[in-house]
Parts: structure tokens; C-alpha cells; sequence
């Protein structure tokens, strides 16, 4: 008994003194996709990247009779390591865009062009069957950004068809999920120059409008900002009924509880790997800890148990007192 | 007799009270479902006052060492090997039996020796190892950054939060026995007397 005291005082001096103790773990970045995945179009899509990859772009005017050098839209620009990272990787340019973007210069009509929307390719088929995209669609109609459809909003605007990879299915560091989904959100609701193409709403500061939240910085970090801004759906893998903000989760118990919300949004996936030891919630032990949803059941009962006794011995010893004075 | 000087007694008064929201507070957090229960404050008031407590607590422990150093105070929890175990047993003899047969107390409390050997014990591991314990892990709960992600595969925020937690229930069943055993001095109510008025009663005050 002793020995393990003195083994739990080790573990959190060495805790607390350890200021990062990050180097434990096994930090998998998304560039070991790069090296690994050769797309079968790389060269075919070199033909694009090779303007469209890069800050500038040049090309012979014949009307001159001269090369002409130009700086490439921002907009238009895509990043390769990221395309050869994201979902979409294995496509070719054309698969998506009109092969008449071969010819160049490129036909002032191709601007027109109809863009997809995850729908357009992922519904109703088996292949993707188990994700649901209908119910995903549908939740979406119903969501506050889908209001903002007349002003431009698409799948794409969080989903980037260019670089939007799924993190949290399988993720072994879900903190970093967390960042990565949490700076989807933000690349609009903390950057006015996006977030005004959309909205007519004045600047909002995210800071501030949380600052009614405990431990701001640690519940940035540790959950997504979609834990409390949407409707929790079974059928489907994550939530994508965005909540007006009134009715964003506000309330602690929500999730420091016994029926934590976390379970059925943020650890959904890992859910069913659950520790059997006797934690209650136990899949949140493996990634991070809640108070309130990690309890240990056996340590409930000990506890209880001896407060139990401590009590029955004070009753029997005060019996004692009263009937021998 | 007068032992209690009033510095302690002031820091005994803090440390109870504080103590007591925390216990409030902490079975609050833990048990957030039973939150319509009788004492039990809701999530974030409980967060709040236990982060106040806590730190309160200890400043107030800072005080109590420090204090024991200065004053001399910190003798009475010194533990002398010789013949330790066979006065303990002795006390609790007294107190499982003899006390009943209206035995004095065999470690009657002088200016030399102010507690008994079961009171040693107990104080020296209630003060200088679960507190110490609790408020390091505390600092851990309270300052997440600082606690090492994972332990042999187990999140050292969990390892932190199990030693919290049994260190604050382990002085809770403290808490308990403590307030018990303090009613039998002379009189029942006699030793919470000598913790206000410094002044120690003597056992045969009643005979």
C-alpha cells in the first residue's frame, strides 16, 4: 500500500514539475500523407498546379509576342501539399473543373461553371452510405449558416474542396482534431475580411463573447466550438445543425456530468473502444479528463463504504458513552 | 491551562471553514448530477468558490508551517520512535474500552505533550502529508498546462484528479472523527470551548 502512495506522489510531482510533458507523445503530422500518397494524375495536375500552385503565373501573349509574367488571384491559388493531403487527393483537376480548362487561355465562359456540392457527389450512394449524406444535407437546411446560402454560404466554405480532410475519425492526437476543426470555424468568425462577405453583422470577439466561460483557454483546447453550437444527431457522424447562438450549450452540467454531451458529439468515434476498468465514461480518460463525467465506480463504493463505518463506529461508541455513564 | 495560542486558533477557525466549502464545493463537481440535493451548489458557483477556497487553504497552510517553524508549535506533531506503537495502542485501548469503564485519559494533555499519540499520528498525516498532497495536486487541477499528458497510457490529468480526490476524502473522513473525538475531553463541549478561549480544561475538572 504504501509503495503505490509513494509511486501516485511520484507521478504527480513528476506531473506537476514536468512543465510540457508533450515529449510523450506521438506526434502524427499530416505531412508523412505527402510522402506516402502519389496521386495516379500528378502529372496531369502538375499542368494546373503550375500556374495555379504559386503566387504568379506566366505565359506567352502571342498578341505581344512576349512572355507575360502576372500575379495569380489569391483565390485561385491552390496548395499542393495540402490538395495531396486532403480527401480529394486522389482526383484529377478535371474530374471536377471542365476539361476545357486545358485550353489556355482559359474561356471567359468556364467562370460560369457549375460548381458540385458534397451532395451533388455523395448522396445517394452506397459507397458513402454509412455517413449519411442526405441526413447531413437535411440537418444543414435547418442550420443557421444554411440562411446564409443566398449570400454565398456552401459545404465548401468549412469543407474546402482543396484541403479538407476528416480528423476525427480514427485521430490519434484529438487535440490537434480539435485545433484543426476549431480554425474551420475561425477562418470566418475571427477574420472579419471573410466573415463580412457573408454576413452584415458588425465584428464579433470571440474573446469576449466567451468570456462568461471558466477556464476559457483550456476549453478552447480541449473541445470543438461544434460541442456547443449544434444539435447532436445519431444518425450521423458529426453534427451539422448549427444552433443560433441562443441556443448554444451554456450550461456545465451539459457536459460535466454522468450523461456528458461529449459522449454522443467530441468522443463519439472512441466511444466504443471504452475502458472497461470501471470508469465511468472511460473514453474520456484515454484523450483528456472532464470533471464531473470521470468518476471511478469502485472508488464511489470504497468511499462510501467507509464513511459508512467511520459513522456506525461513532454511533456504537457514543451508545457506549451514554449507557456506561 | 493555556495551550492554544491565537494565532492557531485563528489559523484552526480558517482552515475549518475553508475546509467546509471545500468539501461542499468539491462534492458539487464530482457529483454534478445530484446538483437539486440539499447543499449542493451548481457547476460553475461551485468551480468558482472551490478555486477560492483552494487558494485561501493554501495560504492558510503556508501560515500553519510557517508558524510551526517560528513558535515551536511544530514539536507537539513530532513523532518519537521509542515506544510509539505500544502508546498508541494503549490510546486506542482507551478509547475502544477504558473510557467506557471511566479510565483516565493515559496521555494527559501538559504544555510538553499536547496531543496523545493517536492525535500525533493523525495530525502529523493529516497535515503534513494528505494537505501537502492535496494542494500539490490541486495546483495541478487548477493549472492543467503543468501536468504531464500521459502516464504509462494513463492521463496524468486523471492520475492528478484520483490522488485529489482521495486526499480530500480521506480528510473528510478526518473531519469527521476529528469534531467526534473533540467531545471527549472533560465535558463534551469542554475542548471546542479551549479552541476559542485558548485555555485547556483539565480532566479532572469534573470529578
Amino acid at each position: 500500500m504504501f509503495r503505490h502512495v509513494l509511486f501516485v506522489l511520484f507521478v504527480t510531482l513528476i506531473s506537476n514539475i514536468s512543465a510540457n510533458g508533450s515529449v510523450f507523445y506521438n506526434k502524427q503530422t499530416g505531412t508523412q500523407d505527402t510522402v506516402s500518397f502519389k496521386s495516379p494524375f500528378y502529372e496531369d495536375n502538375e499542368r494546373c498546379f503550375k500556374c495555379h500552385g504559386q503566387n504568379k503565373y506566366e505565359y506567352n501573349n502571342e498578341n505581344l509576342g512576349r512572355q507575360v509574367k502576372a500575379s495569380m488571384f489569391s483565390e485561385r491559388i491552390i496548395n499542393r501539399d495540402k490538395f495531396y493531403q486532403s480527401n480529394h487527393k486522389s482526383f484529377s483537376c478535371t474530374d471536377c473543373h471542365s476539361s476545357d480548362y486545358e485550353n489556355f487561355p482559359h474561356s471567359g465562359e468556364l467562370r460560369m461553371e457549375q460548381m458540385y456540392n458534397c451532395i451533388d457527389c455523395h448522396g445517394n450512394d452506397e459507397k458513402f452510405a454509412q455517413f449519411n449524406f442526405e441526413e447531413i444535407e437535411s440537418e444543414y437546411q435547418k442550420s443557421s449558416h444554411f440562411k446564409l446560402e443566398e449570400e454565398g454560404f456552401t459545404c465548401w466554405k468549412c469543407h474546402g474542396p482543396h484541403d479538407y480532410k476528416i480528423s476525427i475519425r480514427n485521430t490519434s492526437n484529438l487535440k490537434e482534431t480539435i485545433l484543426y476543426d476549431n480554425n474551420i470555424c475561425l477562418r470566418c468568425h475571427s477574420h472579419y475580411d471573410q466573415f463580412q462577405l457573408l454576413s452584415e453583422k458588425e465584428e464579433i470577439n470571440i474573446l469576449q463573447k466567451h468570456e462568461w466561460l471558466p477556464n476559457q483557454e483550456t476549453h478552447f483546447k480541449s473541445v470543438r466550438c461544434i460541442e456547443c453550437h449544434t444539435m447532436v444527431n445519431d444518425t450521423i457522424l458529426v453534427a451539422h445543425l448549427i444552433k443560433p447562438k441562443e441556443e448554444a450549450v451554456k450550461g456545465c452540467n451539459e457536459c460535466h456530468s454522468r450523461n456528458s454531451l461529449l459522449m454522443s458529439s467530441l468522443y463519439k468515434f472512441q466511444s466504443k473502444e471504452q475502458r472497461q476498468d470501471g470508469f465511468l465514461n472511460g473514453i474520456i480518460l484515454n484523450q483528456s479528463y472532464v470533471i464531473g463525467a470521470n468518476r471511478n465506480e469502485y472508488l464511489n463504493i470504497i468511499s462510501i463504504l467507509i464513511t459508512g463505518i467511520v459513522l456506525i463506529i461513532i454511533i456504537v461508541h457514543i451508545y457506549f458513552r451514554v449507557i456506561r455513564k | 491551562m493555556y495551550l492554544y495560542p491565537i494565532w492557531v486558533r485563528l489559523w484552526h477557525l480558517f482552515n475549518a471553514i475553508l475546509f467546509l466549502v471545500l468539501i461542499v464545493t468539491g462534492i458539487s463537481m464530482q457529483y454534478t448530477d445530484m446538483k437539486d440535493y440539499i447543499l449542493m451548489v451548481g457547476f460553475a458557483r461551485a468551480v468558482k468558490w472551490h478555486n477560492i477556497a483552494a487558494i485561501l487553504l493554501t495560504i492558510n497552510y503556508i501560515i500553519f508551517v510557517t508558524g510551526n517553524i517560528l513558535s515551536g508549535n511544530g514539536r507537539y506533531y513530532k513523532i518519537e520512535k521509542k515506544n510509539f506503537l505500544a502508546d498508541l495502542t494503549t490510546q486506542v485501548k482507551y478509547y475502544a474500552f477504558g473510557i467506557f469503564k471511566g479510565q483516565k485519559h493515559p496521555f494527559p494533555v501538559t504544555l510538553e505533550q499536547k496531543f496523545n499519540p493517536l492525535q500525533k499520528l493523525s495530525y502529523f498525516l493529516a497535515m503534513y502529508v494528505a494537505v501537502p498532497l492535496l494542494i500539490i495536486s490541486g495546483l495541478g487541477l487548477l493549472f492543467p498546462e503543468t501536468v504531464i499528458n500521459r502516464f504509462i497510457g494513463i492521463s496524468g490529468m486523471i492520475l492528478t484528479d484520483i490522488l485529489h480526490i482521495t486526499m480530500g476524502f480521506f480528510l473528510s473522513v478526518f473531519m469527521i472523527i476529528h469534531i467526534y473525538t473533540c467531545t471527549l475531553g472533560a465535558r463534551p463541549t469542554s475542548l471546542f470551548k479551549s479552541m476559542v478561549s485558548g485555555y485547556h480544561e483539565p480532566e479532572n475538572h469534573n470529578d
